[in-house]
Formats: C-alpha cells, sequence, structure tokens
C-alpha cells in the first residue's frame, strides 16, 4: 500500500520534472529539475528492488553528470531568448511524433506477456538472502568482468577526449618551460660570493631598467580660466 | 502472471512512467532544436527511461542481467555526457554561439 503511493509520488514528480526541463524557459531551471527528476528515478529504482543502482545513479548523475551540465550551462555567455526562437514552429510536430511514438508503447505495454518458459530462461536469478549491491558484485566481477573492464576503457577515453578537447594554448602567456630551464647551460655563471656582501658591493646584472617618463611640465597661467 | 516474482507495484505501471519519460525526451529534442544543451539533458531523459525498464525487468524476473546492463548504460551516459558538453566547450569557444543549425557548416 505505501509502496504504490510511493510509487505513484515518485512517477508523477518525475514526469512533471521532465516536462519542466524539456520546457523550460531558463537553461539552469532545466538542470535543476534535471537533478530532481533524477532523485525520483532512483526512488523508482529503490521500488523495483535495485538499491545499489538507486545509489550509483545519485552518486553519478546528480554528482557528476548534473553538476557538469550545470557548470557548463553557467560558464557559457548564450543568448538564450535567441536559442528560444522557432518553439511554436517545432512544437506540432514534436507532439505530433511525440503521440505517435506513445501510442505504439502504450499498445506494446498493454499487449505484451512474459513467454512460459521466461522463469527458466533467467540468466542470473537472484540468489536469496543477500543483499542487492552483494549479489551485483558477485557477477559483476566473475561473469561480466570483461564488460567491466570495458566500462573503464570506455571512462578512460572520455576523460582524455574531454580534456584534450578542451585544453588550448593561449598566445602570449609565459608558462615555465621546466626542461629548458633543467638544459640551460653558460648563460648563468655560478661563483661563490663573500658572505656578508651587500648587493652593492657584489653588483648583480640584471638588464638595464628603461628610464622613467618625466612628468608632464604643466605650464602654470596665473589667472585660469579660458577666455 | 504466474511465476513471476511479485513485486509491490507491478510492471506495466513501470513500463509506462517509462514510456512517457521516453516520450518526453523525444518531443524536447523537437522543442529544443537549436539549444545543444538542453537536447544533450533531453539524451539523458531517454537514457534514463532506458534504465527505468531495465531495472523494472530486472525486479519483475528477479534477474539480475538487467541491473548490470542499467550499470553499463549509466557508464557509456556518463562518458556521452562528458565528450558532449566538451565538443560544446570548444564549439562556443570558437563560434561564440551554440545553435545547432549552425553546426551544419562543417567545412575544413
Amino acid at each position: 500500500m505505501i509502496a504504490a503511493l510511493a510509487f505513484y509520488v515518485f512517477a508523477a514528480i518525475l514526469i512533471a520534472s521532465a516536462v519542466m526541463v524539456v520546457t523550460s524557459r531558463n537553461p539552469v531551471y532545466s538542470v535543476l529539475f534535471l537533478i530532481l527528476a533524477f532523485f525520483n528515478a532512483a526512488g523508482l529504482f529503490l521500488l523495483a528492488g535495485a538499491e545499489f543502482l538507486a545509489m550509483i545513479l545519485v552518486i553519478v548523475y546528480v554528482g557528476a553528470v548534473a553538476v557538469l551540465f550545470l557548470f557548463v550551462v553557467m560558464m557559457l555567455d548564450i543568448d538564450f531568448t535567441q536559442l528560444r526562437e522557432g518553439f511554436q514552429r517545432y512544437a506540432p510536430i514534436g507532439a505530433i511524433i511525440g503521440a505517435i511514438l506513445l501510442i505504439e508503447l502504450l499498445m506494446v505495454v498493454t499487449t505484451w506477456r512474459f513467454a512460459p518458459e521466461a522463469m527458466t530462461l533467467r540468466l542470473n536469478p537472484m540468489p536469496a538472502g543477500v543483499t542487492n549491491a552483494e549479489a551485483l558484485g558477485r557477477i559483476l566481477y566473475t561473469d561480466y568482468i570483461y564488460l567491466f573492464q570495458a566500462c573503464g576503457l570506455i571512462l578512460l577515453v572520455a576523460m582524455i577526449g574531454a580534456i584534450v578537447l578542451t585544453l588550448r594554448e593561449r598566445p602570449g602567456t609565459r608558462r615555465q618551460n621546466v626542461g629548458e630551464q633543467i638544459a640551460r647551460s653558460g648563460s648563468v655563471a655560478l661563483r661563490s660570493v663573500p658572505q656578508g656582501a651587500g648587493l652593492k658591493v657584489i653588483g648583480i646584472e640584471r638588464p638595464p631598467s628603461p628610464e622613467e617618463a618625466k612628468p608632464k611640465e604643466v605650464e602654470y597661467h596665473g589667472h585660469g580660466g579660458h577666455h | 502472471m504466474g511465476g513471476i516474482t511479485e513485486m509491490a507495484v507491478s510492471l506495466t505501471h513501470f513500463l509506462t512512467v517509462s514510456a512517457i519519460l521516453l516520450v518526453l525526451g523525444v518531443f524536447g529534442i523537437f522543442l529544443n532544436r537549436k539549444n545543444v544543451i538542453v537536447i544533450l539533458m533531453s539524451v539523458e531523459l531517454i537514457l534514463l527511461a532506458v534504465n527505468l525498464n531495465l531495472v523494472a525487468f530486472s525486479g519483475a524476473l528477479g534477474d539480475l542481467t538487467g541491473q548490470v546492463f542499467t550499470m553499463f548504460i549509466l557508464t557509456v551516459a556518463a562518458a556521452e555526457a562528458a565528450i558532449g558538453l566538451a565538443i560544446v566547450v570548444i564549439y562556443f569557444r570558437n563560434r561564440g554561439t551554440i545553435e545547432v543549425e549552425d553546426i551544419s557548416t562543417l567545412k575544413g
């Protein structure tokens, strides 16, 4: 009973926030509603019995992906009102295609059923008396270890790709070139200096500083004012 | 549904919610034709609908394979969001706009 009530609450907020994501005027609000949608989807995951994935959804989506979206939306100086042009123009065709898709999906959802031998064909039945996270870990690190490693590889490639794409060399900046500094020889002479001698005694070679511009002489008129 | 593990909420409810979510994602892509960032968010919504389907079937059948699939989809979605937003950032840096229709002029 409580589960059914929680389901309806989660589902209603999820769909409402999804509507706000796609129709919101300000993309910052879109991202915030996306976060709300992810939280409610995590609640639905919990109701479906996937506790571990619910936590992963909150950590990965809310903690990483949504914050990334928020960064990009706030970092770029975009004129969003200009991007809203054509909102009314594209709405009807989007509504038509969406309605067709929804009708088709509902036809499928209401008429399908499990095959009679579905229960015997299960690949990884949930073991009894084991928490969801432990059961997932048991198969993830044994049967699906190659896929798991491939996931790590995908994330690595994505990370390197994002860094390579966004890294840029700004012209005109002076960066420290460590290799050049270490390889430098001859131009710097090392010598022993007497202790206690001031800078004036030793005489440090530095490039001559350009002379300061003299202050402009202003002629003084005895009686101010222009006539 | 004889023999199927009984959940507190029936599978059809989950499937309906996920169908609506997917349609909203597709609708969002049409609605925000010009704004790449909102299009990426709509793609995230679509992937969330797929994940919800997989998790619901996994719970209904008592089969963990669906949850493993969901984890991999989460990984790919996170990678896709990172790469997509990186492309948006460098495109904005070069052009000063993120209109999708300008991106069709990919020359040299």
